[in-house]
Order: structure tokens, then C-alpha cells, then sequence
């Protein structure tokens, strides 16, 4: 960026030209005032945000809000009736060709043709990815989600967490930039949902690569995102950095220690809070705002109590309710 | 990009059980009429010449292998829009019904690209069966019966063709069935489009070919105007050249009417699924 400054001088105005190198995030993604109709359901009314490169950025809401629709427009797999959608700058309705070659994505399941062993499949989609794919690229990335050894299994006799891991690799096949999921834990155990919270952290600290992650785990959003919009009833209600929009919220914060009496007059008095919850004989439930909850471990540790636990209480969870509610 | 995912249609064609169905059947009916013609087709030939027998004399071997290639391909042509049907019916709807389309329409390959390259299998694929089933009736017929002249009868009375004037017209008489199968074929992709299951298509491809032949067959002033636009019209438009004199102004015309279909039927399929929000 280019600043002219206008300095007064006794011999006249003198002129400084300042060259400002600003570090700006770059808009990978970029929905403005997106709209869809299906017959009279307008499925989505009025969604926009923003997704820096490097986010992973979470795209909450409940059932029915709009989160597929968006995503499916952002894919082309649905033409919104109003608003704009831009990916790396460019308008998905011009280059979609261009756009596509750098995203990978799983809609809601990722569905596979059964009567194909999982190299075939991935040779397929592999094929109009617009990249070069080798042979040795697909068996390297089988091996990475850990289906090397299924590499010639027909996908017909997968079970649902091996489609999901089949449906990773065909994600990454082609090294794409933007890494789009849509619900990809739904169904898994919970070994495979820490896999894949793992294997995003690894696409966002090993590659940089931009992730935005739809999902109803709330929990897994707070571990792994840093940005994130919430959208009800078509329309998107808060954009914004995960851990400033939390931490301007009170949060529920759960203490197990040996006095909850004494813990509750304490808190009380030195805090100046009300509300205390006592959940059973040596835990309580406290509503405090996390810059606070310092303070409340000194006040204990003062009054000579013992804290055997201290824990932030469905932060997110209670965030988004609170959002959808309102 | 067309090319490539034309490579993966026929892939997908390939390893599909179904696919194969046709030339199961193909093969299974194409034995049957040589063994029904071999235990019988003396007495069954004879039905036909009998009533020539008082002005001709018939000399030679009549039941050979042209007159079985012959009647194989007027047996089939009806039957075969099913197998084919069977295949192409199902290559969009059948994407849609596995979910596999949203990952396609995800991919830097364009909706046209996608259901053109659909076609180009499709199209290839109809190409083997007709030529599977020109191999099955031709050659295998040949081996049995041997080779013969080829008596055709036909609205018009007898027509004897010298065995060296017959290769030709079954040559012909393929590429126009397979012109006619391949109408068929774009037909059900074409209402693939509007499906998100295999059924419908194919179901509705045997529905339409049914009605259109019946309205064909029903001699009512009322449907004369609209009989020669029908596709099922000119599907046994192969028989001609079976004619002599070979009348080619009503081939040429079959022809033409043919590829009409054919490119308005894609030119629909286009139109729909490049304008299908994809909700699967």
C-alpha cells in the first residue's frame, strides 16, 4: 500500500511517499448475502462469511439452518438463486474449472462406487481431479489413511469409518488447497473421530492447508477451529474468531474440592458471584467469564481449600444454544 | 477431460455386473433359435415356401446360415432396447442413487464433459452388443448351417438374394440397427437425467418404445401424421437393404430422423442436468 504524507515545512510542503508493506490474511472463501430456494423453502435466506487462508473454520449450526445448501453452492452442486460466492478471488460462477482443481471436499458421506476396489475408485475421481496423479501417489495416500493393506478390497464390504478414511484420501488425492468437510465424523466410533480430529490438525499445522469443517460436534470445533460462523434458519448470525467470541461470554466453569460449603461462601464473598450450582456433595458449577477464573483458584488456594478439579462446562455448547435460541 | 472420464464411464461399465446381462442373454437366445432351427427349421421353412411351391421350385439348402442371421436379427432388434436400456438407464440415475454424482460434479470437469463423456460409453457399449450380436447370428450361424442364398419375404412377395449379394446388407442392416439402438440408448440416458434411480429410466425407455410401436401398428387416419417422426418407425429400417432394388431415399430418411432424435435427446439431457441442483 501507497501513503502520500504532506509534511509542512518553512521552504514549502514537502511531499513523503511511504510505501506500507501490509501483511493482509488472504479470503480463500468469500459468501456474500448467498440465497436458495427449493420451490417455496427458502433453505437459505441470507448467509455470508469469510474464510482466511490457513483458518479452520468452523460452520456450525442446527439441522435445517442451511449449512448443506451453503456448502453445496460453494461446490457448484447447487446454483443459489441470489448473492456471490468467491473462491481464491475468483468467482465460482466463471472459473469453476479452475476453482474446483483446488478444492477437495466430503458432502455429508462420502459415497464410492461399490462394484470398485478403493485403488480403482480413487484412480477414478484421481483421473478428472486436473492434476497428475501417480500410481505411487494414490498407494501413498491409501497408506496414509491406513487402507493400504485394502488397497484391491471392493468398497462394497467397507465399513463406514473405511469409506470415511477412502473419503479423506480421495479429499487430499490431488493437493488441494481448501480442504471442504461436511459432517465427516458422522458415524464414526470415537477412535475414529479423534483419527480424523488428528488428521486435521495435521492438514493445518504440517500443510497450512484451509479447512472449513461443518460439523455437530461441538467439541471437536472448539479443539480444532479458530474461526467459525454460526447460521439458524438460513441466515448467519455470528462470524468471528473461536476463542474471542467465548471468551466474551461467561463461561461454566465445574470445581470438585473438599469444602463445597465453605467453596460456596468463599466465591460469594471474595468473587461477588451468585450463581453457584451444587451438582453434588464435592462439586460445584460456577458461571464466571474466563478472564475471571484465575481469581477464582487464588480465592480458593487463599482459603485454604483443596481443588482436586477445575474444568470450562460445554463452553461452545452453551455459546451455540444461547446464539440459536436468541 | 472428456476423454479421461470417458476412459472411467467405460470403467465403470466394465466392472458393473449388469453389463454383461446383455451378452448373457444375447448368447443364451442366439442358441436356443440355432438349436430350435436345427431340430426344426426344415418344417418351419417349409410353412413359408409352401404356398410358392405351385409357380417355384425351390433347389439348394434354404434353412443356412444367412436365412438364420436373418431371422435371429428380426427376432432380437424388438428385444434387444431392453439389454441396452438395462446399462444406459442407469448411468446418470444410477450415479445419483450411489451419491457418486456429488463427488463427480465436485471435480474440475464440466456437466456437459460428464454427460457427453455418459453418451460416449454408452454409445460404445451399444457398438459391442450389436457387434456381439452380428457375431453370434453371422458367424456362429455359418459354422452350423453353412452359407446359402437368402430368401426374404416381405409385404411385396419373395425375394431371393445370391449368397454373394448378402454380406453387404447384413453390414449395412448392423449399422442401422445399431443407429436404432443407439437412439434407444441416448433415450434412457436422457431420462436418467430427470431420475434418481435405475428403474425409472428403464422402464420408461420399454413404456415409450411399447406405445410408440403400438400407436405405429394401429392403422388410424389420426396417428398418420405423426408415425413418421417416430423413433420406433424407423427401428426395423434395417430390413431394407434386405429389398431389391435397395430402397435407400426411406433408409437415408430413417437415417436422418434417427440422429435427429439422437442429438435432441442429448441436447435435453444437457439442458436438464446442467440446470439439476444436485441434493442427493
Amino acid at each position: 500500500m501507497f501513503v502520500n504524507i504532506y509534511v509542512n515545512h518553512p521552504f514549502g510542503t514537502i511531499h513523503v511517499l511511504i510505501c506500507l508493506i501490509i501483511m493482509e490474511k488472504q479470503a480463500i472463501i468469500k459468501v456474500e448475502n448467498l440465497a436458495k430456494k427449493f420451490g417455496s423453502f427458502e433453505a437459505v435466506k441470507d448467509v455470508s462469511f469469510t474464510v482466511n487462508k490457513g483458518d479452520v473454520f468452523g460452520f456450525l449450526g442446527p439441522n435445517g439452518a442451511g449449512k448443506s445448501t451453503t456448502i453445496r453452492c460453494l461446490l457448484s452442486l447447487i446454483s443459489p438463486d441470489k448473492g456471490t460466492v468467491e473462491l481464491f478471488g475468483q468467482s465460482l460462477a466463471k472459473n469453476r474449472a479452475d476453482i474446483l482443481k483446488n478444492i477437495g471436499s466430503i458432502i455429508e458421506k462420502p459415497d464410492f462406487y461399490k462394484y470398485l476396489s478403493a485403488q480403482k475408485n480413487l484412480e477414478i475421481f484421481a483421473r478428472i481431479s486436473g492434476a497428475n496423479v501417480s500410481a505411487k501417489d494414490i498407494a501413498e495416500m491409501l497408506d496414509f489413511v491406513g487402507l493400504g493393506n485394502r488397497a484391491k478390497h471392493k468398497v462394497k464390504g467397507f465399513s463406514h469409518g473405511m469409506k470415511q478414511r477412502l473419503g479423506i484420501a480421495q479429499t487430499l488425492l490431488h493437493k488441494p488447497e481448501l480442504i471442504i468437510l461436511d459432517e465427516p465424523t458422522t458415524g464414526l466410533d470415537p477412535q475414529g473421530i479423534v483419527e480424523i480430529r488428528n488428521l486435521i490438525l495435521r492438514l493445518k499445522n504440517e500443510q497450512n492447508k484451509t479447512i472449513l469443517l461443518s460439523s455437530h460436534q461441538l467439541s471437536e470445533i472448539e479443539l480444532i477451529a479458530n474461526r467459525m460462523v454460526i447460521i439458524n434458519q438460513g441466515k448467519s448470525v455470528v462470524e468471528g474468531d473461536v476463542s474471542s467470541l467465548l471468551n466474551s461470554e461467561e463461561t461454566l466453569v465445574r470445581i470438585e474440592l473438599n469444602d463445597v460449603e465453605k467453596g460456596k461462601s468463599v466465591i460469594r464473598e471474595k468473587l461477588n458471584v451468585s450463581t453457584i450450582t451444587q451438582i453434588s456433595g464435592n462439586e460445584l458449577e460456577v458461571n464466571i467469564s474466563k478472564k475471571r477464573v484465575p481469581e477464582l483458584c487464588k480465592a480458593l488456594i487463599d482459603a485454604d481449600l483443596e481443588i482436586h478439579a477445575i474444568e470450562p462446562k460445554r463452553k461452545l455448547e452453551d455459546y451455540f444454544m444461547k446464539i440459536i435460541q436468541a | 477431460m472428456l476423454l479421461k472420464n470417458t476412459y472411467n464411464e467405460f470403467i465403470k461399465i466394465v466392472a458393473k455386473p449388469r453389463s454383461y446381462l446383455g451378452f448373457g442373454a444375447l448368447t443364451l437366445l442366439i442358441a436356443i433359435i440355432i438349436f430350435a432351427m436345427k431340430a426344426d427349421g426344415e418344417t418351419i421353412v417349409s410353412f413359408i415356401t409352401a404356398s410358392f411351391e405351385q409357380t417355384l421350385s425351390f433347389n439348394g439348402k434354404l434353412v443356412n446360415g444367412n436365412l438364420i442371421a436373418f431371422i435371429i436379427l428380426q427376432m432380437l432388434v424388438v428385444h434387444i432396447p431392453l439389454l441396452v436400456a438395462l446399462v444406459t438407464g442407469d448411468l446418470i440415475s444410477g450415479e445419483a442413487a450411489m451419491g457418486t454424482v456429488r463427488m463427480l460434479a465436485t471435480k474440475p470437469i464440466s456437466r456437459t464433459q460428464i454427460v457427453l463423456s455418459k453418451f460416449i460409453a454408452g454409445a460404445i457399449y451399444t457398438l459391442l452388443l450389436t457387434v456381439w450380436l452380428g457375431f453370434l447370428s453371422l458367424f456362429v450361424s455359418h459354422l452350423v448351417f453353412g452359407a446359402g442364398d437368402l430368401i426374404v419375404l416381405n409385404s411385396d412377395g419373395l425375394v431371393i438374394l445370391q449368397e454373394a449379394d448378402i454380406l453387404w446388407r447384413f453390414g449395412l442392416g448392423f449399422c442401422v440397427a445399431f443407429l436404432s439402438l443407439l437412439t434407444v440408448a441416448t433415450l434412457s440416458i436422457c431420462l436418467s437425467a430427470f431420475a434418481e434411480n435405475s428403474v425409472g429410466p428403464i422402464v420408461s425407455t420399454m413404456a415409450i418404445i411399447i406405445l410408440f410401436t403400438i400407436i405405429g401398428s394401429l392403422d388410424v387416419t389420426v396417428f398418420d401424421t405423426i408415425k413418421p417422426y417416430l423413433f420406433t418407425t424407423h427401428m426395423a429400417s434395417w430390413r431394407s437393404f434386405f429389398e431389391d432394388p435397395v430402397p435407400y431415399d426411406s433408409i437415408i430418411q430413417s437415417i436422418v430422423v434417427l440422429l435427429v432424435h439422437i442429438v435432441v435427446l442429448i441436447g435435453i439431457t444437457l439442458y436438464k442436468f446442467n440446470k439439476k441442483d444436485i441434493t442427493s
